[in-house]
């Protein structure tokens, strides 16, 4: 009987490396070809868009401190986490996030949906000292991001490589990547009909209360006052997409 | 390694051919009983395949006889819920939220909804309980801005305040005195000097004299002729020794000079109707409520 005959597998390197090869291949296409295939993995929704030079900016910033070792950006179907944080996290929420910032295991709270959560002043006072707003907190302070300006200039490197690996940027995205990261912390741009039509409820406007420059924590911040924005819930439709 | 099957002469059976200063291992096979375990585990991950989502198929996966799926169960999960509080919810959305507290069951559930909700949400800026933060107003306290009335409370909620993205946010806007040059330097001290005298704290009489000039002209408007404040306009009662931002002669002159324009986000259409109705009442209780 084969069972029996085991030994040749385990006592031939050569062998064995042939099928942990041939079992790799198998789980691979069983498990991520049809991620490609099925039309359904995705759900389709309106609203989610590329980030804002400003955001994905931030993004960087967020993926550079390690925020996601203690915050998921994942609420899961579950009524604790939905009746805590809101709807549970739409595939489709994260597939312009490169990489995405899923997981379970959480030291933080998850961030999913801190967008519009708190005001921009909150943030700000809650970066630097944490405990200054909540006493029970664990989180280090970040009071250097207030501090450090922004380094802008690989902005449209940035998108253009997004766009490589599927972010859908347009050229004009890209020729404006510079601009729109300074436009984004100014006031005027609630008032700029293009900026908005390119990043349709972006959050504007000053950010870590200091107008007069563009730090990593306006960057940062307004990172996360998208999170969890972007889905018009009032046009998703829960039950085409129960899975 | 030996190719060569020994055989254990005390037990009988076969040996690895692994040997350790005369010690042999034993090839000893797994108990049948476990073997017939495994075999079974496997004849029933076939039935798994059956009722559960499984296998994927050209463009979609086999869905399973009993059609179950995460975001099903938790849709079920939360009708159960939702049947569960409807009795509550269907009277929170009728009344109105003074009517509440006549009815002492529905003032218990929305006094335990509005506090799990304001841990949420709220707690971050105004601290646990509502005991406020520099910057973030205490809720226990009389000093209200906008307004302790359960109304008010119910429609600060829904609005929020300086929050753009509500068209009836709630807003003012105190001029930055200083950085916009509206006064002078020695015109800030006066008027600053004039407004730590309302409670009691000691102040260049002369300077506060002036001040209370600059103070009329300026700031009366708003915060009243009185400096009590006028809650329609969200302007502050300058002489209850409750301080947003904080009272020391430094702050004051901070406020003065560039204004101050805290925010707070709208609530309505983030929680529904009948949870902010719950957290109107809740924080109505905290202490302040009038």
């Amino acid at each position: 009987m084969l069972l029996k005959k085991h030994h040749i597998v385990e006592k031939n390197v050569f062998v064995l490396i042939l099928g942990i090869f041939l079992t790799i291949i198998i789980g691979g296409i069983v498990e991520i070809v049809p991620l490609f295939t099925m039309e359904q993995t995705i759900e389709k929704v309106e609203g989610v868009r590329p980030y804002s030079p400003l955001e994905q900016a931030g993004r960087n910033i967020y993926i550079r401190e390690g925020c996601y070792n203690c915050h998921s950006q994942q609420i899961r179907p579950f009524r604790d986490e939905v009746e805590r944080y809101g709807h549970y996290s739409l595939a489709a929420e994260s597939m312009y996030d490169h990489p995405f910032q899923w997981g379970s295991k959480r030291t933080g709270p998850d961030l999913a949906r801190v967008g519009g959560k708190y005001s921009n002043a909150w943030h700000v006072a809650h970066m630097i000292d944490p405990r200054a707003v909540v006493p029970e907190s664990i989180m280090p302070g970040y009071p250097f991001l207030a501090e450090r300006k922004l380094d802008f200039d690989d902005a449209r490197a940035h998108l253009e490589t997004l766009k490589m690996v599927g972010v859908p940027y347009t050229d004009e995205m890209i020729e404006a990547a510079k601009a729109d990261l300074y436009l984004q912390a100014s006031e005027d741009a609630a008032y700029d009909d293009d900026f908005l039509a390119r990043y349709p409820n972006a959050a504007t406007g000053d950010f870590d209360g200091n107008p007069a420059e563009l730090t990593e924590m306006d960057a940062l911040v307004a990172y996360l006052q998208v999170l969890g924005r972007m889905v018009d819930f009032t046009t998703y439709n829960p039950q085409m997409n129960l899975r | 390694m030996s190719t060569q099957v020994e055989k254990d002469q005390v037990s009988g059976r076969e040996t690895t051919g692994h040997e350790w200063d005369g010690i042999k291992e034993l090839n000893t096979p797994l108990p049948s009983w476990w073997v017939y375990v495994f075999w079974i585990t496997v004849i029933w991950s076939v039935g798994y395949w059956v009722v559960y989502p499984s296998w994927p198929t050209a463009n979609d996966y086999l869905k399973g006889t009993f059609g179950t799926t995460n975001r099903t169960e938790l849709h079920e999960t939360m009708a159960n819920v939702a049947a569960e509080r409807a009795p509550y919810m269907e009277r929170l959305a009728a009344l109105d939220v003074s009517e509440i507290a006549n009815d002492s069951e529905l003032l218990n559930f929305s006094m335990a909804g509005g506090k799990a909700v304001f841990a949420d949400n709220c707690a971050p800026c105004h601290g646990t309980g509502g005991s406020g933060n520099p910057g973030f107003p205490s809720l226990q306290d009389d000093a209200w801005l906008w307004g302790g009335t359960l109304d008010a409370i119910n429609e600060t909620l829904h609005v929020g305040i300086r929050w753009d993205a509500n068209e009836d946010t709630r807003f003012n806007d105190m001029p930055a005195f200083g950085r916009d040059e509206l006064l002078e330097r020695d015109q800030i001290e006066d008027v600053v000097e004039y407004v730590l005298s309302f409670t009691g704290r000691e102040t260049d009489a002369a300077a506060a004299d002036r001040g209370a000039v600059v103070f009329e002209e300026n700031c009366a408007s708003c915060h009243g002729e009185d400096a009590k404040g006028i809650q329609d306009l969200g302007a502050p009662n300058l002489t209850d020794a409750i301080w947003l931002y904080g009272g020391s002669k430094e702050t004051l002159t901070e406020t003065v000079m560039n204004s101050r324009s805290g925010v707070m986000p709208a609530w309505g259409g983030r929680l529904d109707e009948e949870t902010i109705k719950m957290l109107t009442v809740y924080v109505h209780s905290l202490g302040g409520g009038q």
